[in-house]
């Protein structure tokens, strides 16, 4: 019996010790700074093989590109601008089609795409998020709406193209509102989809411990949906550089969307690269500052997730 | 079966003659009466009654444990306690006041009978100061730093010094479960209710987190209503057991532990807790026999 007794007293110490040792490593986590932090990720990042198998999956795709196009020459490929030509003409201070990083231009076109999905994100956040976030919350206003609103999911931006113009003035506008379009159906859609995957013990729990119904869509429902809604915003801002090319193809004298289309026309085709690439780099640029910007706001489940968080 | 059909009545039969009927105000700690409850759910050919006509008393201040087969309707009774599900005939009652009855079927969730859940419910997006304190902040009853100042108290007294701004995330299970118990605490509920809330815990937690829930108990005067199907735990906690039936639940037999407080793991070797064992196993072995025949039809 003493045995048992000594036995069930070591366990005790021992979970005694479990939570010292919890509350060290929290601490420790917290006495390390933020930029210590940082540079220890990007030592262990440079010491694992990623960064590496990274630059060679760059390595073999740019190497297909010049072995197809300009060392075998392959006749499917015979008017697509290879890589030198490319970046030739892209870091050029005297380009040939007139656009590369010393062109004002350039910037000028990024600055006009940017700042379109950037007010197109926004309104569709600032739709959307409210929006799915009733949606999930309250049955009958589901039944009113989102028949509606699963009808005219499926239409493509383009196809809005025609009523665009004609319900907008000018050019800015139609634009706009074609970017609109596809990110406020996936920001609302994973708004939705973030209220429906809360835990209904969580909201049995607010209820119990006595807050009232607003106080549980404020303090369980929003921070419930966060993970949801912050991986829709994602989407959300991908989806919304999709349809802003789609737009700008249509209409406008600025934005990536519209080099691509006129170099096409002009026969210009490196700067058709060009277009694509600044596409590429401009849009991931902008979700990394999404992704960012959720962890900022859900320190919760980036501590949870091991990323750091901010202490 | 002489059912009783109204408080008064219940009161009556459970009352030595000539003892006062009313619960007066003084005397409100949180005695759970469970009068004739039937919980079927759909309608027509399809109905399966969850419980049916179950009677039992929870004490005030004490601890009923609750055992069954799984699936058996032990849950669905807590939620009719809590608020979270309507009841299709009978009443619950809360010391002199009914929860739910004819006329209003579903309780109101409440604070003064708080759940700790299955699989535990501290909001991740809260720190664990801010889940404590989420109680008394909602109900508007205490200030901000009231409230923090009161958790902070009730948290150093559970040994869970330190740990205010972590996510419960970052911390282990058992202190999850102890974090969540203290938000119950800071509502200074007359009734826990908690639904196999030590479940998902190993058995070294598990032993530790018994003899906490049992100081917890010695330090407030409230009543625990604890619903398991580990049979060692539900003697070694409780004041009295009760035994449900399969599927529809009722109790099968309610047995009274007989065994002081405090009580300690020594007592699970002595002669009259394995007495209890015995006693206990033989009534839940017979209905989870029958709860698999049942099953075996149903296939």
């Amino acid at each position: 019996m003493d045995d048992l007794r000594a036995t069930l007293d070591s366990i005790d110490t021992k979970l005694g010790a479990d939570a010292s040792a919890d509350l060290a490593y929290t601490g420790l986590a917290r006495s390390v700074s933020r930029p210590r932090l940082v540079v220890r990720r990007v030592g262990q990042w440079l010491r694992s093989p990623r960064p590496y198998l990274m630059l060679l999956g760059f390595a073999l795709f740019m190497g297909t590109w010049y072995l197809t196009v300009e060392v075998l020459k392959l006749p499917h490929f015979a008017q697509m601008p290879g890589p030198t030509a490319v970046l030739h003409e892209w870091f050029s201070p005297d380009p040939a089609f007139g656009l590369s990083i010393y062109t004002a231009d350039y910037y000028l076109h990024i600055w006009v795409s940017l700042r379109r999905v950037l007010i197109a994100f926004m309104l569709a956040t600032a739709t959307g998020v409210p929006l799915g976030l009733f949606l999930g919350w309250s049955q009958r206003f589901k039944e009113y709406v989102f028949p509606i609103f699963e009808l005219l999911r499926p239409i493509p931006p383009l196809a809005w193209v025609p009523l665009a113009i004609i319900l907008f003035q000018g050019v800015e506008t139609p634009i706009i509102f074609l970017t609109f379009l596809a990110s406020f159906y996936a920001t609302t859609l994973n708004a939705m989809l973030g209220v429906q995957s809360i835990e209904a013990s969580y909201i049995r729990a607010a209820y119990c411990l006595g807050a009232k119904r607003w106080q549980v869509f404020w303090h369980v429902i929003v921070p419930g949906a966060m993970p949801f809604i912050f991986t829709g915003l994602q989407i959300s801002v991908g989806v919304a550089w999709f349809s802003l090319v789609a737009g700008e193809m249509v209409s406008g004298q600025y934005g990536l969307g519209y080099v691509i289309n006129t170099s096409y026309t002009m026969v210009q085709y490196p700067t058709i690269v060009i277009g694509m690439v600044t596409l590429g780099l401009v849009g991931y640029a902008t979700s990394v500052v999404v992704r960012i910007i959720g962890n900022y706001l859900m320190q919760w489940r980036a501590r949870e997730l091991g990323l750091g968080g901010r202490q | 079966m002489n059912v009783p059909r109204t408080w008064d009545e219940a009161a009556a039969l459970a009352r030595p003659a000539g003892a006062p009927l009313a619960v007066s105000q003084a005397q409100r700690k949180g005695a759970i009466r469970i009068l004739d409850v039937t919980k079927t759910y759909g309608s027509g050919a399809t109905a399966v009654s969850a419980v049916e006509n179950c009677t039992f008393d929870v004490p005030a201040g004490e601890i009923t444990t609750v055992v069954g087969p799984s699936g058996c309707g032990k849950t669905t009774l807590l939620n009719a306690i809590a608020g979270f599900h309507s009841i299709t005939s009978g009443k619950i009652f809360l010391d002199d006041e009914i929860l739910c009855g004819p006329g209003q079927l579903q309780a109101e969730p409440g604070p003064d009978r708080v759940v700790v859940f299955q699989n535990g419910a501290l909001f991740p997006w809260k720190t664990v100061i801010e889940n404590v304190a989420f109680g008394p902040r909602m109900q508007g009853r205490l200030s901000k730093k009231q409230a923090y100042e009161k958790a902070r108290t009730l948290l150093a007294d559970a040994g869970l010094h330190g740990l205010e701004n972590n996510y419960p995330g970052e911390i282990s299970s058992g202190m999850r479960r102890r974090v969540e118990i203290v938000r119950a605490l800071m509502n200074e509920p007359r009734v826990l209710l908690l639904d196999e809330p030590y479940r998902a815990l190993d058995s070294l937690t598990k032993s530790v987190m018994h003899e906490a829930l049992l100081q917890l108990l010695e330090k407030n005067r409230l009543t625990i209503f604890f619903i398991t199907h580990d049979l060692e735990e539900a003697i070694f906690l409780g004041h009295q057991v009760v035994i449900m039936t399969t599927r529809p639940c009722r109790p099968k037999k309610i047995l009274t532990i007989d065994l002081p407080y405090p009580r300690d793991y020594s007592m699970l070797t002595t002669r009259r807790f394995r007495d209890y064992l015995d006693e206990t196993l033989e009534a839940v072995h017979e209905e989870a026999l029958k709860a698999f025949a049942a099953g075996e039809k149903e296939r």
